[in-house]
Formats: C-alpha cells, structure tokens, sequence
C-alpha cells in the first residue's frame, strides 16, 4: 500500500502544532509556507495565553466559566462544544508549552506568572515578556525541526498554496504548490490536506496583520467548495499604532498591567498630556464601564475609542484619530513586563512610551469568522468526541481547517489571548482526528490516484498563471489594493450601516471587473511577488465580497458587528414601573432578534458571487443571554431576561446540559 | 511642497546574473520605512531616469521587527527594512538610501537572500528540548525568575542573519556555525530539560566550524536587533567546550 502523508498548509502556530503531534505518531507531513516557518504571523502576538491555573481556580474559576466567558465575550455566535473542548484543554496545553522550554514569566516562587485580559474577572493569561506568540511559536518550530532531522517532516517553505486538488468524486486527494524562487507549480499527492493559512487581514489594505496574511489560501479553498462562514465578524483591535505600511499591534497587555486609555476632557486640549490634571482626563472605559474598566471586551473598547474620536470630536490631534493609551504611571517592573511592545513603539513612533502617553487607535486584527468545520458533539462531557473524523472537516472530504482560519471558536468578538490558545488546541486535537481519517481510508491512498489527476490540477494553475501574467490593461495591482483597504475599512469595520454596506457590496464588483484589465509590471518568471501579490489580490476580492455581503444581509447588532439602524434601545426611564415595562420590550426585542439572528452565516461560492444561507448555532450548554456590558438598565435587564427564561435551558431544548458540580 | 527620496537599489535577476544598481525617485511621507518605500516603488516601477523595470524583490512578513523577514544591508549598516525609518536615515547624514542585499547568503533575486543555512545549523546543535512527547504529563520544570531572565533574551533571537552578516569569521572559505547557533546552542544547554543533550551541542561547538572560529572581534552582538548578548553567550559556550574536551580526555 503507498505511503500516507498529510499536507499542512500554514506553519503557524496551528499548522506547527499538528505537524508534531502528527510525525510523534509516525505520520508523515508535507508542510507549506510561504515564509520560513518560523517567520509566520503567530510571532506577532503579544499579550499572552489563556488558561484556567491553579491560582485563579482557588478564586472560584474553573473551566466552564472560561466557557461561559469566551461564549458571552463573543455574543453567544459560537458553537459551544468546541469552546468547552477549548477550555477544557487550556491547561494541558499551558503545560506541554512549559515543558518545550517557552520561557513564560515567572513568579517569585518559580511557578507561572498570569495576568488578567479583557472581557474576565480571572488572571488567565500566560505570558512571556510581551513577545508571547513569538515565544511559542518558536517553541513549536523548534519541535518541527527535530521531526524534520528526523525524516518525518518535509517543508516547502517559500511554497504558496494554489488550491486543493479534488478528485471526481469530491475528495481532497492533496494540494497543486508553487516555488515562490523558481516559480514552478507541482502537486503534493496527500490524504488529508489541513489548512492552517490564517486570517485575511490584507483585505482591509492595512492592518494589524503581517503581509502573507491575504486570505488568499482561504479563498482559493473556498472557489474550491469549501463553505465559508461568519465572514462578517472581522475583529477591530481597540489598540494600535498608526503606520504608512501597517497599524502595528499595541497589546492589551499593556491595560492588562494597568495601562488608562483617557483624552482630555477639553477637545483639542494642547497641552502636554502629562500637565492635564486628572481631573480634566476623560477616562472614558472607566467611567462608562465601571466593572471592566480598561479591560471590557474589544469590539466594546473599540467602538468607545471610535465615538470619542469621530462623535464627541475628542481625538488628541487635530487632523487625526487617537486617544492616549497611558503607561506612564506604572512601575519600571511592570514596563520590563511589557517590554517587547513598549520597544516596538518607541522603535516605530520615536517617543519612549514610559514617559509619555502613547496615542493609538482602533486597526483590523483578526477573523473571527473562517472556513467551515463540522464536529462531533460529546453527549455525556458537553464538548467533543476525541478523534471524531468529523472534528475539524469542512464539506469537502480530506479537508480539514484549524487555527484563525477556521470560524468555531470565537463567535462574534474573540477575547484576549484566546486566539494563542485556539490555535494550538487546534492543531493539537486535529492530530487524532487525522489519524482516524488515515485508518479510514479505502485502500490505495492519494499517491495510487491516477498522475491525470494530479497533473490536471497542476496545468490548470499554470495556464491561470500565464493567462494573469500576460494580461493587458491599465489596471495596477497595488493601486487598486489600496482602494479595497480604504472601501472595506470604511464600510466594514466599527460602525456598520446598510446603505454603505449596499455601496461597498456594488463597489467590489466593480473592482472585479477592473481586476480583469490588471497589468503586471513583471512578467518574468523567477522570483515573481509581483505576480504572487496580484493573484492574491483576485482572491482577497472574492473574500471581501463574502465579508461585506454578510455584513449587509446580518441585520443586527452582535459582537464585532455593529449596526446602530439595528440597536435595541436601551430602558432608560427613572420611573420603576416604566422601568421594568421598557427592559421587558428590550427583551422580547432581543428573543425575536436571536430567533433570527443567533445563526452562523454560511457561505457558498458561486461564479457570480457567493451564496449566503444561516445554520442554527448549537448554545446547549450555556443559554444565550444579552450581553450588557455598560447599557444602562444592565440589571433590570438581566432580571427580566432570567424570568422570563427561568426553567428554561436555552433557545436548543435541554438535550444534555452539563454544568459540572463546581460551576459558580 | 513634496520632497522626493534618492533610493538606490542594488539588483540582480537570479542567482547566476550579475549585479547592477538602480535608482529611484520616491515621494516621501512622513513615518515611512524602507519596506514603505519598496512597496511604493512595486506600485510605480519606474526609474529615476524614466525607464520601465520590474518591481525589486524583497522580503517582509511582520513588519514589526518581530519575524526577522526583512533583513538587508541600508546604508552600509545591517538591518531590518521594516524598521528602519527614512527619517532617521535622513537625520543619519545619508542623503541617499542605498540598499542592497546581505552578502553572506546566496541572493536569491534583488535583496531576498537564502538564509536556509542558519536554519540547518539549528538542526546541528539540536536547538529543542527534547521531551517524551506532547500528552499531558503535568507542568513543566519549576524556573526561577532569574533563570527565565537569563533564558527570554537568548529566545528572541529571530534567524535575521544580521550577526552572521556582520561575523567577519562568517563566510565562503569558512565552516563557521556562526554567533546565532553557538547562542542558540547556550539557551537549550541552559533549560532543565534541554540539557540532556548538552554533550551532542558542545561536541559540535568543539569540532570544525565551531567556537574556536570566533575571532572575537564583537561585530555580532553590536548589530543584534534583539540586543542578544551573543559574546556572552560565546564565552559561557567557550567554557563549556573546555570543560567538556576535559571530559572526554578522561574518558567521561
Ligand atoms: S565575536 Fe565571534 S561571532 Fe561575533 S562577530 Fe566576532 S568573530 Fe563573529
Ligand atoms: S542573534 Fe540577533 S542578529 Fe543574530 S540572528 Fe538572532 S536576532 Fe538576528
Ligand atoms: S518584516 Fe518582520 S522583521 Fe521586518
């Protein structure tokens, strides 16, 4: 019988992490890159990971209320027996970091350090100074390495992703690839292809992601057949630093340590920020988010910032949008905690950031939403069957997707130093999954499929490439990318709206048909970015055409996605009966709306653009309720809410609700 | 009124061609970086001279001096494009921005070089700990917070390739491992657990190519981005190779 291989796209955190769990169990891997492994976008991360630990467990914590909070953080859009399984496995994976050497912070007494992130009351987060994901990362690839020495993995690095190749009968049978250097397109012949390519942040021109992060791998995946879902739910980081190339990341770590976000009370205050006194500060997140303060959860800190700047007109500069993210007040143990970020601003801004406030602003950060993956529902844990081949499969046989590229963990907004988290989970618990995939297969694995099939694949990406290539027109690739950025960070981020949403669905047709007329300056065929980047930008296209079509079909205000046409208002009346009447109409409103909108949005592509239809979400274990976060009426609210649904155990029937013994 | 940068590229189709310089005209703006003035240049590739040529290759990932990608040679000084910023190359003196690709590794086309060979030297010493596998098999060793100081500056070494750039030790004619590897090589002979295979590393360090190639001229640790204490981590490996050539001559 041939050889079985697995061929993982993506060395990231989650591409890595499955990688040596599958040659550990002897499995032989193909791993693509478009950049040196150790070089992917994971490195960027900063602030930490999360897990429940021994300390804050005798706090009260415990698993399900990383559940509960990671559910509620995302506005209950998630699936929630992956997120159990999640949680669940937070301090297993902490763990096997420890054990691969990732030097996390320490306390005094040697054990792990932990800090608290946003939208908990828990010190969840692991960290290692304020360069996490480089640290874990490095972890990871180091383990690879000593499985490459081995022989069990083979890495294409410099290789791109040009689709998967699917055989008659619908099967993923392995991957058409590309030298970046020579340009050569061959095929890899896999019985599983994992695709581990990250989130699309390239769409939204800059962002706080790195310059491989395209959605290109996702888009071609997804012409291929592979479902898309949640598309709309692109996370916009509350704390970043303007830049001519990229909004570089400010982490939330640095509020985690005690970091203020403030603007002077006075507009246009020009004074220097340190002489304003305290009381003519406007710490807003404080103020209006006494619970949470610095630390509420970023689709709500981000939407604060927005409204500071853009309608009170409170921005720190004239001309510009920013607030001060203020560090100055803390201790030089604290800056030495936090010394990778405040380097990366003092480096990049030319202002040491301990003795002046930093000025940030919101910038694009992360896809919630991702290529669809089934699973396999555990009926008597509440989270997954270990090894189910459904885990992680999307509805294309042989494929299967972890890390930012998948939808499933973090509904509608994503919490701090989850995402560290969900990708090595990820690709940790694919690994069995693969195994049982392998073991299933029919005898005569992808490498006995017939070399028509593989080079059939291949001669359709070669002629794509020369047709591209040798196109004429007056379009230039790197012009109409930035004009997307703009369109798409205008239209679909902070503040939705469906007039503007409608222009930026036509819009992008329209740069479709310009795409058409594209003219590549290189057309050579050696070391080809020029040619790579204009694919890329094809496929950016599509995807931001499934982004901002959901965005403009999703009438409602959840997560990330905020539309005001679509806010319920707030009880406001000081008079106790018309109090309560009016949380009791906030509340039917918020039923009907979930009855409607508590649905993941799948999409399908079509040549003519892509097909949307919504999936009911399974909230079994913990029963939606409105996340309140600061709405004034917070608590009647919540008091209406859990009469009306006491009994109750959620929108989904009480199929095996487990709440175990220690649940608060 | 708009300034204009003078931004002269040093090019070179593929491996086998020979090289040439070009020069470009680019609009300045303000807070840009060399990787800035690359992709502005892909957008209108045109030189300062008016003829049509091809955008110049480079490579560039984070562009938060976090990934290593963008290492290359601006203004004589070893560096990382994304944070080098025109301004301050402009304050520097340099009225020109001269970049050209790092000479150590094979250029691959214009200033993307092939730095594979830092990353076989990291096979070499076994740059990983080597646990019994990835099940849960509970926490890890207990590290105190000055152990964990010692190891997170040697951890952030990124493969950038500057050190080996700047090794005068490093090149052609030599089989030098390099600063990075021997730093590398200390940082998991350090760890509780990495050092299991402490004798593998130091028998590498003590072989050809190894410790005693290092001329101790210092270039390495002056031009690290990550400020790695890299002729420390020479010395300690220097040691370390004595006392292990002690041991293996009486036969320990
Ligand atoms: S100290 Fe050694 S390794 Fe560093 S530059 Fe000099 S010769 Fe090279
Ligand atoms: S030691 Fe410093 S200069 Fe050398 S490769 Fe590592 S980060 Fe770069
Ligand atoms: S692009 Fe990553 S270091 Fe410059």
């Amino acid at each position: 019988m041939a050889k079985q291989h697995v061929v993982v796209i993506g060395g990231g955190l989650a591409g890595l992490a499955v990688t040596m769990r599958l040659a550990e169990a002897g499995i032989h891997v193909y791993l693509v890159s478009m950049v040196p492994v150790k070089r992917s976008h994971s490195v960027c991360a900063q602030g930490g990971i999360n897990s429940v630990n021994e300390l804050t467990r005798q706090q009260g914590d415990n698993e399900w209320l990383h559940l509960d909070d990671t559910v509620y953080g995302g506005d209950f859009l998630q699936h929630q027996p992956p997120v159990k399984e999640m949680c669940d496995w937070g301090p297993r994976v902490i763990h096997l970091l420890d054990r691969l050497g990732v030097p996390f912070n320490r306390t005094p007494e040697g054990f792990l350090d932990q800090r608290r992130f946003g939208g908990t009351m828990f010190k969840r987060t692991a960290f290692a100074g304020a360069t996490t994901g480089q640290q874990l990362i490095y972890a990871l690839d180091e383990q690879v390495r000593r499985w490459e020495a081995d022989g069990l993995v083979e890495k294409f690095e410099y290789w791109e992703f040009l689709g998967p190749i699917v055989d008659e009968s619908g099967h993923c049978r392995g991957a058409v690839v590309q030298d970046m250097f020579s340009m050569k397109i061959r095929s890899l012949a896999g019985d599983a292809l994992v695709l581990a390519t990250g989130g699309c942040g390239l769409i939204y021109g800059r962002s706080t992601m790195s310059m491989i992060c395209t959605g290109g791998a996702a888009g071609r995946a997804f012409k291929s057949g592979v479902h898309y879902a949640n598309g709309e739910f692109i996370q916009v980081h509350p704390t970043a630093i303007p830049g001519t190339d990229k909004l570089r990341l400010m982490s939330e770590s640095a509020r985690g340590e005690g970091g203020r976000v403030w603007v002077p009370a006075k507009p246009q205050d020009t004074r220097d920020p340190l002489s304003i006194p305290s009381d003519e500060r406007y710490y807003f997140l404080e103020e209006r988010y006494p619970k949470y303060g610095n630390l509420v959860p970023r689709d709500i800190a981000t939407r604060e910032i927005f409204d500071v700047c853009v309608n009170q007109g409170l921005s720190v500069e004239r001309g510009a949008l920013c607030v001060y993210l203020d560090v100055t007040e803390l201790s030089p143990e604290t800056h030495k905690k936090l010394e990778g970020i405040l380097e990366i601003y003092e480096k990049f801004q030319g202002v040491d950031p301990r003795q002046v406030p930093m000025k940030i602003f919101p910038a694009v950060h992360y896809s919630m939403g991702g290529l669809w993956v089934d699973y396999e529902r555990d009926g008597n844990t509440g989270g997954l069957v270990e090894g189910s081949v459904r885990n992680h499969h999307s509805n294309v046989p042989g494929i299967f997707v972890i890390g930012e590229a998948d939808y499933q963990y973090h509904g509608g907004n994503r919490l701090g130093a989850n995402s560290l988290l969900s990708c090595i989970f990820t690709g940790l618990f694919v690994a069995p999954t693969l195994e049982n995939w392998l073991k299933s297969l029919p005898k005569g694995g992808a490498e006995d499929q017939p070399v028509s099939l593989f080079d059939g694949a291949v001669a359709v990406h070669q002629s794509d490439m020369d047709v591209l290539i040798r196109n004429q027109g007056d379009e230039n690739p790197y012009k109409l990318h930035e004009e997307l950025g703009e369109l798409m960070t205008r239209c679909v981020t902070v503040v939705r709206i469906n007039k503007e949403l409608q222009d930026c669905v036509d819009k992008i047709g329209e740069f479709q048909e310009r795409y058409g007329r594209i003219s590549i300056a290189d057309k050579g065929e050696w070391t080809n970015q020029n040619f790579s980047f204009t694919r890329a930008l094809g496929d950016m296209l599509t995807m931001a055409r499934v982004i901002a079509k959901g965005a403009l079909q999703r009438d409602e205000c959840r997560g990330a996605h905020f539309k005001p046409e679509f806010l319920i208002p707030a009880p406001e009346s000081d008079e106790p009966a018309e109090l309560r009447r009016q949380a009791q109409t906030w509340c039917d409103a918020f039923k009907v709306k979930n009855e409607k909108w508590l649905k993941s949005t799948i999409a399908k592509y079509t040549p003519s653009g892509p097909e949307l239809s919504y999936a009911d979400v399974d909230t079994s274990l913990i029963p939606p309720r409105p996340r309140t976060y600061g709405l004034k009426g917070a608590e009647i609210i919540e008091e209406t809410w859990r009469n009306m649904t006491a009994g109750g155990t959620g929108d989904r029937g009480g199929d095996a609700v487990v709440a175990p013994a220690s649940a608060s | 009124m708009s300034r204009t940068l003078e931004v002269k590229v040093l090019r070179q189709a593929d491996p086998h061609s020979g090289s040439h310089w070009e020069t470009f005209d680019v609009a300045y703006e303000a807070g840009m970086n060399v990787t800035t003035v690359m992709q502005r240049i892909a957008a209108n590739p045109v030189t300062a001279d008016h003829r049509d040529t091809t955008p110049v290759a480079y490579d560039a990932c984070c562009l938060e001096e976090v990934c290593g990608a963008c290492t290359m040679v601006i203004n004589d000084r070893v560096r990382q494009a994304c944070s080098a910023l025109v301004d301050t190359l402009l304050a520097d003196g340099a009225g020109v921005i001269e970049v050209r690709p790092m000479t150590k590794f094979p250029v691959i086309r214009d200033l993307v070089v092939d730095r594979s060979p830092m990353f076989q030297s990291l096979k070499r010493v076994k740059a990983w700990v080597r646990v019994d596998g990835y099940y849960d098999l509970g926490s890890g060793p207990r590290v105190t917070r000055q152990e964990q100081e010692e190891a997170y500056p040697l951890s952030r070494c990124m493969s950038c390739g500057c050190c080996v750039e700047a090794c005068p030790q490093f090149n052609d004619h030599s089989a030098f491992i390099g600063p990075a590897t021997i730093s590398q090589a200390v940082l998991f002979n350090s760890h509780p657990t990495g050092k299991v295979d402490r004798d593998d590393r130091l028998a590498v360090l003590s072989g050809v190519g190894g410790i005693v190639d290092c001329g101790n001229s210092q270039n390495c640790v002056k031009v690290c981005p990550k400020d790695i204490p890299l002729t420390d981590s020479i010395a300690k490996a220097g040691r370390d190779t004595t006392t292990y050539k002690i041991r293996q001559w009486f036969g320990r």
